[in-house]
Order: structure tokens, then sequence, then C-alpha cells
């Protein structure tokens, strides 16, 4: 990747010289630099949904850090992966694929929020914070 | 229904050929009669209306994921800053959202959009209120449901005035 930011910038050191920048190359190494932001973005929030799910007390609270890693953490890892796409098929599919995310999973979080609430689950409701270590010790 | 017929026609041609993306006669024959099938198969279901095609609004509704988008984005913020504050501080709340959507299109449009937002899931869904669950309290404000409840059914081309 620094490679191709070497190759792309070294025609703008001699530009007044030669006049002539690859574009190609800039477009590819920003396409790049964008694929790895959101990529390391979507494992963010992959993972704070997964910190999520492990530190939140009860059933409700949970979904709750699980919907993160259904919605910014898979279209942000999706959004990614459209930026190296080649072909407008690939981009087509990978869109439908986010599309499909979209509406899937609020719909299965929905039902399995509902079957707990008809299975007679309580929710944890008013203020909570999490135990001090001293006194799970 | 012809209308319907029609639009669903388009919609699966779409699918089919983004989908597979041959031209070969064979394939083509083939997409052709899946889509005769689909097509017999809802007439005779009766459900070749606006819920089956719902594509008269996409503009509309691709306005709206836009915009939702944007709010999910500042929900998953907030949620991330709870979940990883050490003392873990959240208010979870039960609250009833009144529903102003007529349609069974426009209510599951909200609902998606509410249990879509991470801090809030619709745990329950009744004739005229949805029970959502909210991670932290001042996110179950009602009147901040307000403007997706508008905008969720001005998406699904549902009139304010005649619903």
């Amino acid at each position: 990747m620094f490679a191709q930011l070497i190759m792309a910038a070294e025609p703008v050191v001699h530009e007044a010289a030669s006049a002539s920048v690859d574009w190609s190359v800039v477009w590819s190494f920003i396409r790049n630099v964008l694929t790895v932001m959101s990529l390391a973005g979507g494992l963010f929030f992959v993972l704070a949904g997964a910190v999520g799910v492990i530190r939140l007390p009860d059933f409700y609270t949970r979904l709750h850090a699980a919907g993160m890693t259904d919605t910014l953490g898979a279209e942000l890892i999706l959004f990614g992966l459209i930026l190296q796409a080649d072909g407008w098929q690939v981009i087509a599919k990978l869109l439908l694929v986010a599309f499909f995310l979209f509406v899937t999973s609020p719909t299965a979080t929905h039902a399995v929020a509902y079957a707990a609430y008809k299975a007679g689950e309580k929710p944890l409701l008013g203020r909570w914070r999490a135990p001090a270590l001293e006194d799970e010790a | 229904m012809f209308r319907f017929a029609i639009i669903l026609t388009l919609a699966l041609a779409a699918t089919w050929w983004v989908l597979s993306g041959f031209t070969k006669p064979l394939l083509l024959t083939l997409g052709g009669i899946s889509i005769a099938i689909v097509l017999l198969m809802s007439a005779r279901m009766r459900i070749l209306d606006r819920e089956t095609a719902p594509y008269l609004t996409l503009p509309q509704t691709l306005a709206y994921f836009g915009w939702l988008f944007v709010e999910i984005i500042k929900a998953n913020v907030a949620v991330v800053k709870a979940v990883m504050s050490p003392d873990l501080e959240i208010s979870p709340t039960m609250t009833k959202i009144p529903i102003s959507g007529k349609s069974d299109l426009a209510k599951t449009m909200f609902a998606n959009s509410i249990t879509l937002t991470p801090g809030t899931v619709a745990v329950e869904m009744a004739e005229d209120y949805i029970l959502v669950h909210a991670l932290l309290s001042e996110m179950s404000d009602p009147a901040d449901f307000e403007e997706m409840s508008d905008r969720s059914a001005w998406a699904v081309g549902e009139d304010e005035s005649n619903g």
C-alpha cells in the first residue's frame, strides 16, 4: 500500500517537469485507504458488540449490543468490500446483501425479543451500573 | 392489480439479471418461466398488491434509508460509549410508542427502523402502539420517535391525510 503511495506521489513531485499524474494509481490508493478504514471501523463495532454481549446484565440489554454488530459492523465491512469489488455485478450483489441485512436483522431481533417477552422473561429496568471489582472478589 | 403484476415482473427480472448476468437463451428462458410461475402463484394467492411489490416508492425508501443510516451511526456511537464505559451505567426502560402509520407496511417499516437502531428494540406490536425496550432512558422519549414515524410512513408512500 505504501509502495503505491510513493508511486502515486512521485509524479506529483516532478509535476512541473512532466505534468503527468497517473490518476488510476491515485484512485486505487485512495480506495485502499478507505477500504482499510471501513474494515477497521466495522471490526471495531463487531468487537464492541461482542464486548457488550458479555458485559451487559440481562437478555434485553444484550440484544442492543448484538444490534451494533448487525448494523454498523456488518455494513462497514460490506462497504469496504464494495470498494474492492470489480464489476457492477459484484457491487450490485454486495448492495443486495447489505439491503437484506437491513431488512432481516431487525426482524430476527424482534422475533427473539417478542418470544422472550411472551415467555415471561422480565426485563431489568431502572438505573444499573457494573458492580465494583472488589464486590466480585 | 394488473399494475402490480407488471411491477413485480420488472422487479423479478431485474433481480434475476443482477444475480445471474448470463445472456444465454436457455438461462433467460428459465428465468422467464420462473417469473411466470411466481406471478401465477401470487395471483392465485391474491397477494398481488402494494405489499408484494412496494417498488413504486423506491426513491422515497432509498432516501429514507439514507436518513436512517445517519441515525444508526449516531445510535451506534451512543451504545458503544455506554458499553465501553468502565462503570457501564445504563438505564433500561420499556416505553409504549404510539403508531401513526395506518398500513401494515408503514407499521413494519417503523418497527423495523426502531429495532435497526441500536439501543432500541421493538418488543411487542399492538394495534396502536409498539412496546419498545431502550438501553438508555434518554433514548425512549416518545417525541424522538415522531420524526422516525413520519419519515417511515412517507417512505412507503403513505399519505398523511387519508392514511
